[in-house]
C-alpha cells in the first residue's frame, strides 16, 4: 500500500537578512515526512537546520519553494492563517523547553491545548493523560523551577502530545540533558512515533540519538547532503529504554484537533 | 487559562503589579478628587436656585450670578404679575456684605432676603433652632460657617453693617461656592440690614399657573420688561454654572485636573505592563509558535489590564469614599455618588486598555521563531 505523506517540502530556499548582509541559509530542500516516522535531522552549526525546522512547522515562510501539510498548502500564508496549520497539525519540543514558570505542569499542558480551543474538562483529561503517558504523573502540580531538566523536558513533550498532532517538531531535545534522561527522551519520542503513529522530527548535534531514528537526514550549507536509514530498529531500544515514560497507544487521545 | 495566566504574570512581578496598583491608586483619587469637588462646587452653585420655589427668575439686566446681581426697581413685580400665566410673583433680595464677629473681626457674608410665599426662597435642612420670622433681629446661618461666624450655635448674636443680628437656626450642608456665608433673614430685615430701599430686590421669583408654558410666558416678561432679564429655572441654573465653573476657571481647573490623573494614570499603568509584556515576551512567542492566534495573547495583555484596573479602582475608590466622609463638614465638600463610583471604574477600565494597547502592538510583531533562539 502506497504510504501518504504528511509533510512534504519542495524545493525550499530561504533567504534571511537583507541588501549585503542577506544569506541563503536554505538553497533548495526537498523532504518528505510520513506518519509513524522518526527522522532526525543532523548537520552542523549554521548548516540551516533550525530554519528547516521552522518552515517546516509553519513558523518562518519559505522565500520559494511548496510546502504541504497534510494535504493543505502551507506557503503564501499569512501569520495567523500559518498560526491556524501549527495549531491543528504541530506540536513543539524546544531546547530550552519554554515551559511557562508561572504555571505548574498540568497547567502548562493545559494551556497548550486552550490554544487549541479544548474546553476545560477535556484540557484536565488530556493534560493528565499526556503527564502520565511520559511518567510524570506524580507532578502534576510541580512549578518548572521545581523540576529537573529531564522533568522539564518531559512536560515539554507531554504538552506537545497531549493534542494529538500528527507532527512532533522537536529542536535539540536532548542537548540540555545528561546522557541518562537524553536517552529516556529520545526513547520516549522513538515509541511515540511507532506507538501512536506520529510523524517525529527532530533537530540534534547528539550521535547517541541516532539509534532510536527510522532515517536520518544530513544538512550542510543549506543543502541536504546525506539521508540514510537507522542502522538497528529503533523500537527495540526505545521499549529498552522508556524506563518511567510509558507511552500507551492511546487512540482514546486520538481525536481531531480542534480548528 | 487566559485569567490564570494573566494573574500569574501580573503577580510573578510582586514589586512591579504594586508599582502598577499604587499608579491606578493615585490615579483613582486624584480624578475622584477633582470630579467630586466639581459635582461638589456644582451642587453649591445650583444648591438656591434648586431650591427656590419660582419657575422663572427676572433679574436686572447685566446679572451674572445669585450672588452678583444688580437691583431691580420694583416696577418690574407688578409688571410680571399682569402676564397671563403668573400666579405669584416673590421679591428676592441678595447680597454681599460685611459680618462682625463678637471679637470685632468681619467676614464676608451673603445676605439672603425673602418672605415665605409661594415662589420664595427659604432655608432648608435646619438643624438646630426654628426659624421665626417674626423676631425682628433673627438670621439663620449653616453650622458649617458657625465659626468662621464667631458663633457656636443658635441664640448667639453678630453684627451685619453696624446692625445686631441674633442666630435663631442653623441649617447643615447650605455651602456656599464664593466661601461667603449665606445669612437668610426675612426680606424686610434684610432690607433694613442692607440699607436697601423696600420696594428694590435683586430678583424676582415668578411662579407659574399649572399648565402655563413656561417658555411662552418667560418670552411674554421678556418682552414687557426690556431692562430685565428673563430666565427659565434650567437657564438661570446654566448660567450660574457657566459664570462660576467655567467664566471663573474654577471648574476647568478641577475637570484639567481631573484628566491629569488619568493621563498620569495611564501612563503609569502603559509603562509597568509594557515591561511586563516585554519580561514575558518569550513566553508569548512560545503560544505563538504553538498555533495560538494574535486575539489569544492580546486577551491576555487585556486580561492583565484588567485584573491590574479592577484591583487599582477597588483601592482607589476605597480610598476616596474615605476623603469624601472626611471632607463632608468641610467648606468644600467632595461629593462620591454611586454614578461618578461607576462612572470612575468605567474610565480606569477604559484608561488601562488604552495603557494596554502599546503592549498589544509589541506581540503583534513578535516573531515566533524566537522560540529557536539559542
Amino acid at each position: 500500500m502506497k504510504r501518504v505523506p504528511v509533510l512534504e517540502a519542495r524545493h525550499i530556499v530561504k533567504e534571511l537578512g537583507q541588501g549585503d548582509a542577506k544569506i541563503r541559509a536554505l538553497k533548495g530542500v526537498s523532504l518528505t515526512l510520513f506518519p509513524g516516522e522518526f527522522t532526525l535531522l543532523m548537520g552542523p552549526s549554521g548548516s540551516g537546520k533550525t530554519t528547516l525546522l521552522s518552515i517546516l512547522g509553519c513558523i518562518l515562510s519559505p522565500t520559494s519553494g511548496t510546502l504541504t501539510v497534510s494535504g493543505e498548502c502551507a506557503t503564501g500564508r499569512s501569520a495567523e492563517e500559518l498560526a491556524d496549520l501549527r495549531r491543528r497539525h504541530f506540536g513543539f519540543i524546544f531546547q530550552a523547553y519554554n515551559l511557562f514558570p508561572t504555571l505548574n505542569a498540568l497547567d502548562n499542558v493545559k494551556i497548550a491545548l486552550d490554544v487549541r480551543g479544548f474546553g476545560a474538562a477535556e484540557r484536565r483529561e488530556r493534560a493528565e493523560a499526556a503527564l502520565r503517558d511520559v511518567g510524570l504523573s506524580h507532578r502534576l502540580n510541580s512549578y518548572p523551577g521545581t523540576l529537573s531538566g529531564g522533568e522539564k523536558q518531559r512536560v515539554a513533550i507531554a504538552r506537545a502530545i497531549a493534542s494529538s498532532p500528527s507532527i512532533v517538531l522537536a529542536d535539540e531535545p536532548t542537548s540540555a540533558l545528561d546522557t541518562e534522561n537524553g536517552h529516556a527522551i529520545m526513547a520516549l519520542l522513538a515509541k511515540l512515533a511507532k506507538d501512536e503513529n506520529r510523524t517525529i522530527l527532530a533537530v540534534t548535534h547528539d550521535p547517541r540519538t541516532i539509534p532510536y531514528a527510522n532515517r536520518v537526514i544530513e544538512i550542510e550549507d543549506g543543502r541536504i547532503s546525506g539521508q540514510k536509514k537507522s542502522a538497528e530498529a529503533p523500537h527495540n531500544i526505545a521499549e529498552h529504554q522508556t524506563g518511567s515514560g510509558r507511552v500507551k497507544n492511546n487512540q482514546r487521545r486520538k481525536r481531531h484537533v480542534h480548528a | 487559562m487566559i485569567i490564570k495566566l494573566a494573574i500569574r504574570n501580573l503577580f510573578h512581578d510582586r514589586a512591579r503589579f504594586l508599582v502598577t496598583l499604587v499608579g491606578i491608586l493615585f490615579a483613582v483619587v486624584l480624578v475622584a478628587v477633582q470630579l467630586g469637588m466639581y459635582f461638589g462646587a456644582r451642587l453649591m452653585i445650583t444648591g438656591m436656585i434648586d431650591h427656590a420655589k419660582g419657575d422663572i427668575w427676572i433679574a436686572a439686566y447685566g446679572a451674572e450670578s445669585f450672588e452678583q446681581a444688580p437691583l431691580l426697581t420694583g416696577r418690574e413685580r407688578f409688571t410680571a404679575l399682569s402676564v397671563p400665566g403668573v400666579v405669584a410673583v416673590t421679591p428676592l433680595l441678595v447680597s454681599f456684605s460685611d459680618w462682625r464677629r463678637p471679637d470685632s473681626s468681619t467676614t464676608n457674608v451673603v445676605v439672603i432676603g425673602s418672605d415665605e410665599d409661594e415662589a420664595s426662597l427659604e432655608p432648608w435642612n435646619i438643624v438646630e433652632g426654628a426659624a421665626t420670622s417674626t423676631s425682628p433681629d433673627g438670621v439663620i446661618v449653616d453650622r458649617t460657617y458657625a465659626k468662621s461666624l464667631g458663633v457656636s450655635g443658635a441664640g448667639e448674636i453678630g453684627e451685619i453693617e453696624g446692625k445686631r443680628v441674633r442666630v435663631e437656626a442653623l441649617t447643615n450642608g447650605i455651602r456656599s461656592f464664593t466661601t461667603s456665608p449665606y445669612v437668610f433673614t426675612s426680606l424686610n430685615k434684610a432690607h433694613k440690614l442692607l440699607s436697601i430701599p423696600s420696594d428694590q430686590a435683586t430678583f424676582y421669583l415668578v411662579k407659574l399657573a399649572p399648565g402655563a408654558a413656561a417658555a411662552e410666558v418667560k418670552r411674554e416678561l421678556a418682552s414687557r420688561l426690556p431692562g430685565a432679564s428673563v430666565y427659565t429655572k434650567a437657564e438661570f441654573l446654566q448660567r450660574n454654572l457657566d459664570y462660576w465653573l467655567f467664566g471663573t476657571g474654577a471648574g476647568v481647573a478641577l475637570l484639567g485636573g481631573a484628566l491629569l490623573g488619568l493621563i498620569i494614570g495611564t501612563v503609569i499603568v502603559a509603562q509597568t505592563l509594557y515591561s511586563s509584556t516585554k519580561d514575558h515576551l518569550g513566553e508569548f512567542a512560545t503560544l505563538r509558535a504553538l498555533g495560538s492566534s494574535s486575539y489569544y495573547i492580546h486577551k491576555v495583555i487585556l486580561t492583565q489590564a484588567a485584573v491590574s484596573a479592577f484591583a487599582g479602582y477597588t483601592l482607589g475608590a476605597g480610598l476616596s469614599l474615605a476623603i469624601a466622609a472626611f471632607s463632608g463638614e468641610t467648606a468644600l465638600p467632595i461629593v462620591f455618588t454611586p454614578g461618578l463610583a461607576a462612572f470612575l471604574f468605567a474610565v480606569t477600565l477604559a484608561m488601562c486598555v488604552v495603557s494596554a494597547v502599546s503592549s498589544i502592538l509589541k506581540v503583534t510583531k513578535i516573531d515566533p521563531a524566537m522560540v529557536f533562539a539559542r
